[in-house]
């Protein structure tokens, strides 16, 4: 697991927005073989689409060939209701970039039948080839998505309550009125993020510490379910200063970012993380962390 | 989903929406109509198939103009000829109109002859605009003959009557278009004239926008002529009497604090900071003023907007002479010297025989004379005029729903592309 730590929201957000471009340049996709992507909602990737759209508008970005597959979405709201997910992916991405709309999948809390819409969700990734790049953030109780602490790390796409203090945080969405705030949503499971090929959370602020520290410097648990990510072969967290104030490892993950750009050199890494070649290492730097 | 049109996208502007000036906004356009694309692009997997850039343009409702005699030498009032060659010349006019980023008009017909009314009121009928054919025409506007005699202005004395018969006085004068629906759209009446309060909530009724103008009325009658209904007062200032202090007339009618609660709110300006009430509808009318800066002077402008201005509406009262090379045309009857936009005079004379200037010129000079912002100058030509008619769901706003009448312009308001129902036009 790589956690790279920036200075503040604006550069976390900079620094994923820049990473989902290369990755996406990189893949090259085509329309066979689009670039399938996870994505989140919420107060914490909105800095990130804000980037992701300025890069598209100076064309260096285009979404043509990517593929979405967005995490939740609340059951019995209006799709066109202001707080709905839809509501927020069209007004914060979708509306201003160039993507199709047939290669965008969220899931829809008035279906028929919600537990047949999670199985056509997880079929339509599958028919896909799998996610790519599954973008994530993280609650307060580590969880992701609706992924509330207790879920199985094993879930998959499906109906869940939410918790109380979800739906008290969300009332401020709903004029205030608990009464009006959804209590059910569809959401992917915990495998079914961890099955994509490349996951990147983003964690930023001093609330998000005591998460952070539990997923990543204590064991895999159910209650703080982005701990699974210590199980993937290509995780990826981002995070600000503050949401580092409760782990005892930041040094060591400075200093593996340090290593690699001033021994191993930026332009020898690969864009996730794997070493090209080594370069000479007789120019040590005299102090630790210069 | 039943298949539907052709969507172009509208990016890179600066967009007049909710009474602000947006930037990371888009407008999107489908079968003529501004749509909310949220429904085309999850309901319908609809991706827009032409994209505009407008290069930062600011992008604005089409001008609406609610008075307007005549223009390129064709005036609506005069029905010598064919009816062919009449309507030839509305077409003329309206087709000339988009050029200043007039979409939608009133055609306005002065005090007249039953005869008259009888041979024109059919061809100033409600029509959609079309960028072949030109402008939207709303519907006319009559202005007289129920008007005041010591306020006629140029119009004719002869015509001038009152309605001792109540509504028969109108049906009479006007004949049988007065009670179609979509012809007369607003008529200007003079409230003292006998009658004549008595016939406004008819007129109401009849979906007719009553506006006060033409009229010698003291502030009681005036306030009177309000309670009765009228929502629109024609061209302050001019063909009324001047403020005086002790009775401000028609133009006291801005100062009012007690008019009563509006029967038809919707019709009714927004609250502002000038209103009684900030959470309901202005209970004092819409205003047309002309600003040709010759008809009524900047600081008069710049006093009557700050005293009422979500009741501002700019109108031209161009007429037939407007827009055409500056020098001496007959006009009615009349030798009239044509000095650009500064106005037609009579010749040889310096009294002025009616306004030359186009609405998006007023537009710029409003800003000028009041330095109010952009979204006021604009809403003043566009969503106000829209109110008066109480057509502000098709035009008049850039909101899904409305007609694709849209506007591209420079920080100076000056006019840089035009669409009428989401068509170009080929600007000269």
């Amino acid at each position: 697991m790589r956690l790279i730590i920036r200075e503040d929201y604006e550069e976390v957000s900079e620094n994923i927005a820049n990473y989902i471009k290369e990755r996406i340049r990189q893949f090259e996709p085509s329309s066979e073989r689009p670039f399938v992507i996870g994505l989140p909602t919420g107060s914490s990737p909105i800095s990130v689409y804000k980037k992701l759209v300025e890069l598209y508008k100076q064309e260096k970005i285009s979404f043509k060939h990517v593929v979405t597959f967005n995490m939740d979405e609340y059951v019995g709201l209006p799709r066109d209701h202001s707080e709905s997910y839809h509501t927020f992916m069209w007004n914060n991405l979708f509306m201003h970039v160039d993507i199709n709309p047939s290669n965008v999948h969220i899931l829809d809390g008035n279906a028929p039948d919600l537990d047949e819409e999670c199985k056509k969700f997880e079929a339509d990734i599958a028919r896909v080839g799998g996610i790519e790049l599954f973008l994530g953030g993280i609650g307060p109780d580590g969880h992701i998505a609706f992924n509330e602490p207790g879920s199985s790390l094993t879930s998959r796409t499906r109906v869940k309550t939410l918790a109380y203090e979800t739906i008290i945080a969300n009332a401020r969405f709903f004029e205030g009125d608990i009464t009006k705030v959804p209590k059910l949503a569809l959401t992917v499971g915990v495998a079914t993020v961890m099955d994509a090929r490349e996951v990147v959370i983003l964690i930023t602020g001093a609330h998000k510490a005591i998460a952070l520290a539990k997923c990543i410097e204590e064991g895999v648990n159910h209650m703080w379910t982005v701990s699974a990510i210590q199980m993937h072969p290509k995780g990826l967290i981002v995070c600000d200063e503050d949401a580092t104030l409760e782990l005892h490892t930041v040094k060591y993950f400075k200093s593996i970012e340090h290593v690699h750009h001033s021994l191993i050199g930026s332009e020898n890494l690969s864009l996730q993380g794997g070493v090209k070649q080594l370069k000479s290492v007789n120019n040590r730097p005299t102090t630790p962390m210069e | 989903m039943e298949p539907k049109g052709k969507i172009t996208k509208i990016v890179n502007g600066r967009i007049l929406l909710d009474h602000k000036i947006v930037e990371d906004s888009y407008i999107w356009i489908q079968d003529g109509k501004i749509i909310d694309a949220f429904h085309s692009f999850f309901d319908n997997h609809q991706e827009p198939d032409t994209i505009i850039d407008a290069q930062g343009c600011i992008i604005s409702p089409g001008y609406i103009d609610l008075q307007i005699n005549g223009a390129f030498g064709y005036d609506f009032s005069e029905v010598d000829g064919p009816i062919e060659k009449l309507t030839q010349n509305i077409e003329f006019v309206a087709k000339g109109l988009l050029q200043f980023g007039c979409t939608s008009f009133c055609p306005t017909v002065v005090t007249s002859a039953p005869q008259v009314y009888s041979k024109v009121l059919p061809l100033l009928r409600h029509r959609p605009g079309n960028a072949q054919t030109g402008a939207e025409i709303l519907g006319a506007h009559c202005e007289g003959p129920f008007i005041s005699t010591a306020k006629k202005g140029a119009h004719d004395q002869t015509m001038i009557q009152s309605a001792d018969d109540g509504i028969e006085s109108l049906d009479r004068a006007y004949g049988p278009e007065l009670l179609k629906g979509d012809t007369v759209r607003i008529m200007t009446v003079a409230p003292e004239i006998t009658g004549i309060l008595q016939v406004i909530p008819q007129l109401v009724q009849r979906n007719i926008t009553v506006s006060l103008g033409h009229s010698a009325a003291k502030i009681d009658q005036a306030e009177a002529g309000v309670s009765a209904g009228a929502t629109f007062m024609t061209h302050l200032f001019n063909a009324m009497n001047p403020f005086h202090q002790r009775d401000p007339g028609l133009v006291g009618i801005l100062g009012a604090s007690d008019l009563p609660a509006p029967k038809q709110p919707e019709r009714h300006p927004l609250p502002s900071s000038t209103s009684p009430d900030g959470n309901r509808p202005d209970p004092r009318p819409f205003y047309g003023i002309i600003c040709d800066g010759v008809h009524v002077h900047p600081n008069s402008v710049r006093i009557a907007y700050y005293s009422h201005p979500r009741g501002c509406v700019l109108v031209t009262d161009a007429l037939a002479g407007a827009y055409l090379q500056p020098g001496i045309y007959q006009l009615g009857g009349r030798d009239v010297e044509v000095r650009g936009a500064s106005g037609a005079y009579v010749k040889g004379t310096d009294t002025l025989a009616g306004s030359t200037v186009s609405i998006d010129h007023c537009v710029r000079n409003f800003k000028n004379f009041t330095r109010c912002t952009v979204v006021e100058a604009l809403e003043a030509a566009t969503l106000h005029p829209a109110q008066t008619l109480g057509i502000q769901d098709t035009k008049g706003t850039l909101n899904a729903g409305a007609d694709a009448d849209i506007l591209f312009l420079n920080d100076d308001l000056e006019i840089q592309k035009v669409f009428v129902r989401g068509v170009q036009i080929e600007l000269q």
